[in-house]
């Protein structure tokens, strides 16, 4: 079994001190302990942001593409290896912004992913200025009169579209994100863990004490289905002074694996595609 | 009797020219004729006016004629836009009951196309069919091969939908010989062979197919998307994976996914899309994980003419994406060398792991010609990966790791025993994001200058024909192959030769030079308005191209218009 040092990587850190992404580190990595793979059989792919930089600082595979495209290639390679547990990292400006498109098709294309959405309402990277999940009024060097855009209600959307696992974390309960994580990765098909998480340099309003205030844990609520899809959508549009944080929808739902039957067949990976017999095929042309 | 017959079926959308053009391609090809057959469709699935051209002759042929000796008109339109495009002597099919036509005109054959299609067939969907067998009549083919070509066309339909389609065909066929007694069209035949009737798109399918690509992604695009039909329809018979993607972005970065993991992948796109995939090439560049995309190519800018073809992305595919990294561009000009340069195109993206571009165009994409079987000798697949019994022994692997040749040993994330990253920042050899100049200095040279010197000494050899003793030499990339060809054997003498290349990128520099030089005369045929060609010879070796025929309406040259560029040359 692998113990935590099995994830250490030798990369430098480069987040600023504080950051809420090392919350979310440590809850990816105590994850994948619980998990029980060897790193080499599990990959993180990323897009670019501050969020995208965290396969680097774990010891699995690491695809780090392009900013906004950390669905895609994630698609690509489970399709290539379903035997590759896939997780992606990604932030708000990645995954809700620039990669929208990839979020709503890859939830329909139901493959048996896990995303966690670092989202810190604020572009990083960038230095400052808003993202689609940033509040309403909030005051950047570009939005000089306060953001005048609705924000884009995350889990509210991925429920509409169909996700089978939609959840929230808080990047300071990396013991509960961790947890999150799993039941993520153990869900069959795509799940979504949005992560609540304070970027101490430029998001000046959702700090940390801010969001201590507000938290709450919505699975200790007994009498919460999370299969009840209303009720999910309700426990998602809650905000302003109580914030859930948990398991808000989870159903099992037919992958893209079972429906492409891919994974009654070796992983394409293990093809043997030496000389290829396409005599079958010419004759259709004859 | 006649070595050469030019037939076009002319009617609105939707009407299923394409259909008798592929049977009569079989029909053709089962009496031992070769045939070379475009197709010229426009923009919208109803109405309009579309059509096939299909050209017939005992020698082998790669390219087209400007007139047509038969046309077959299946509506109204038809008649007055073809007519002007017939060759004397010519013979134009039409109904002129239905199309209410009373004029007289000595090319008619005036047939109830129509009228024996639902009275035979029930239906006026049996036109085709009836319209099959009056040209076979016209051209004195035996019926018997007509009623064959019909059973296997329509295979999976009902028997009643194949008797009706023979009855209706027979019908026709009875009507021309009994009111059209001349010989005029009859062809000498030739030799039946097994040899293969397919179009560009198709040959670019099965050499993916035959290099071992498993996994295809990509948005419709026209004339692009055959590819994507052509994989899908034998997909579950050779295990790939077709994912229709929700962009062109992601489909490249799908495929980019899907080979990091270990899987020979590939998409294909026209101009618009393949604009939207440009980030990610400069990501294959950068990541040094090899894909191959397919630019079929169609008149821009912008949306353009969706169905017609041009050759004006050249410029574009050897500087697309931002930065600089190596890659290659292969320009078939046959569907032979679709298919091969297609496999070669999956071992040197292998190789070099780098993106490997297919640059066609929809005139070699959708035209049919009967072509020698694959010598699947001359397609074999040549993998440059660690293999998985090798793997096994890896602990300690970095991808990047500092070579000779700018190629690093690439692993397939899951086999070794260490991992794989790899990344779209400046990297260190480990695959992690750095910010040293000097790493930053070894990396450029490992991904463009190793990786291109290495690329150069493979290229592909550019076709050189009847150089020796020429006035002319006419050079081009591409789908002009066809028409180079046929107006270098027409032209007589030997005054004029050609050189064709197949891959334009790394350019064939050396090449190029050893063949021009003593040149009297240099003449690039081009489908573009820019001389795109010219100007790259220019560029990569020095040389001044004389003159340059262009043509970007949008159509493909043909023999005739060629030879008449020609005639002041000569």
């Amino acid at each position: 079994m692998p113990e935590m040092k099995d994830f250490m990587s030798n990369d430098e850190i480069a987040w600023c001190p504080g950051c809420g992404d090392f919350g979310i580190l440590t809850a990816v990595k105590k994850a994948l302990v619980k998990l029980g793979k060897p790193p080499k059989d599990i990959l993180l792919t990323s897009g670019i942001g501050q969020a995208a930089k965290l396969p680097h600082y774990v010891k699995c595979n690491c695809f780090n593409g392009l900013h906004g495209r950390a669905l895609p290639p994630a698609a690509g390679a489970k399709i290539a290896n379903h035997a590759l547990t896939v997780l992606v990292t990604t932030g708000d400006g990645d995954c809700y912004g620039e990669g929208g498109n990839h979020l709503i098709h890859n939830i329909r294309r139901n493959l048996d992913i896990t995303v966690i959405v670092h989202n810190n309402q604020i572009y990083g990277l960038t230095k400052g200025q808003a993202s689609p999940t940033t509040d309403a009024g909030y005051v950047t060097r570009v939005q000089t009169a306060g953001v005048i855009l609705e924000p884009l209600h995350p889990l509210e959307m991925v429920i509409a579209l169909g996700a089978g696992f939609v959840a929230r974390g808080y990047s300071a309960d990396s013991e509960h994100l961790s947890w999150l994580i799993l039941e993520g990765i153990n869900h069959k098909g795509f799940a979504l863990i949005d992560v609540l998480q304070p970027c101490v340099t430029f998001n000046k309003k959702n700090t940390y004490e801010w969001y201590s205030k507000r938290i709450y844990k919505v699975n200790e609520d007994p009498s919460y289905n999370p299969q009840d899809k209303i009720a999910a959508f309700k426990k998602a549009s809650e905000g302003g002074e109580r914030i859930p944080i948990g398991i808000i929808y989870r159903v099992e739902k037919e992958t893209y694996e079972d429906k492409s039957g891919i994974n009654k067949r070796p992983p394409l990976v293990e093809e043997n595609i030496e000389n290829i017999d396409i005599g079958a095929a010419l004759k259709d042309f004859v | 009797m006649r070595n050469e017959l030019t037939i076009k079926i002319a009617g609105e959308a939707g009407q299923g020219m394409q259909t008798i053009g592929i049977a009569l391609c079989k029909l053709f090809k089962r009496v031992g004729l070769n045939i070379f057959s475009h197709q010229d469709v426009m923009s919208r699935i109803r109405g309009g006016n579309n059509f096939t051209q299909v050209r017939i002759s005992d020698r082998p042929l790669y390219t087209l004629r400007r007139l047509s000796d038969i046309v077959v008109a299946l509506d109204k339109n038809s008649v007055a836009l073809h007519r002007r495009d017939m060759s004397s002597g010519g013979l134009l099919i039409l109904d002129k009951k239905t199309f209410k036509i009373s004029d007289e005109d000595s090319v008619f054959l005036d047939v109830p196309l129509y009228d024996m299609a639902k009275n035979i067939g029930g239906s006026e969907l049996f036109v085709n069919s009836v319209a099959l067998g009056i040209l076979g009549g016209v051209i004195r083919i035996e019926f018997n091969n007509m009623a064959e070509i019909l059973t296997n066309i329509f295979l999976d339909k009902s028997e009643d939908i194949i008797k009706k389609n023979i009855d209706t065909a027979k019908a026709g066929y009875d009507f021309s010989r009994e009111n059209f007694r001349k010989d005029a069209f009859a062809l000498e035949t030739g030799e039946v062979r097994e040899n293969l009737l397919m179009n560009g798109h198709d040959a670019v399918a099965l050499g993916a197919i035959r290099a071992g690509c498993k996994f295809y992604s990509a948005y419709p695009m026209s004339p692009s998307t055959p590819i994507m039909n052509v994989i899908a329809g034998l997909a579950k018979d050779f295990n790939i994976v077709v994912e229709q993607a929700e962009d062109e972005i992601a489909a490249i970065n799908m495929i980019l996914g899907a080979s990091f993991a270990g899987v020979r992948s590939m998409c294909a796109t026209s101009g618009g899309g393949f604009a939207l995939m440009v980030e990610g090439l400069s990501l294959s560049g950068m990541t040094e994980t090899p894909i191959v995309v397919v630019d079929a190519q169609r008149p821009a800018p912008a949306t353009g003419f969706p169905t017609r073809t041009e050759q004006a992305d050249l410029d574009y595919l050897i500087h697309a994406g931002h930065g600089e990294f190596a890659r290659a561009v292969f320009s078939p000009g046959t569907i032979e060398q679709a298919f091969y340069l297609t496999v070669r195109a999956f071992n040197l993206a292998e190789k070099y792991q780098v993106p490997v571009l297919i640059m066609t165009d929809q005139h070699l994409a959708e035209s049919y010609r009967n072509i020698e079987m694959f010598d699947l000798d001359k397609a074999k697949v040549k993998r440059s990966i660690i293999s998985k019994e090798d793997s096994k022994k890896i602990t300690n692997y970095k991808r990047y790791q500092f070579t000779e040749s700018g190629v690093s040993p690439r692993a397939i994330p899951s086999w070794i025993e260490d991992v794989v990253y790899v990344d779209s920042d400046e990297h260190t050899e480990e695959g992690h994001i750095t910010e040293s100049a000097q790493i930053r200095t070894r990396m450029v040279e490992k991904r463009f200058s190793k990786k291109m010197a290495g690329l150069s000494k493979e290229i592909e050899k550019p076709t050189a024909y009847n150089l020796r003793g020429a006035k002319i030499i006419l050079i081009g990339f591409g789908s002009t192959y066809g028409v180079m060809k046929e107006v270098t054997d027409a032209v007589k003498n030997k005054k004029i030769g050609f050189v064709h290349l197949s891959q334009v990128w790394p350019f064939p520099g050396k090449e190029i030079i050893a063949l021009l030089k003593n040149v009297k005369r240099t003449i690039t045929v081009e489908n573009n308005a820019a001389a795109q060609l010219a100007r790259l010879i220019r560029r990569e070796t020095g040389i001044k191209i004389d003159k340059s025929i262009l043509k970007f309406d949008g159509r493909p040259f043909d023999l005739d218009f060629l030879l008449e560029r020609l005639k002041k040359e000569l």
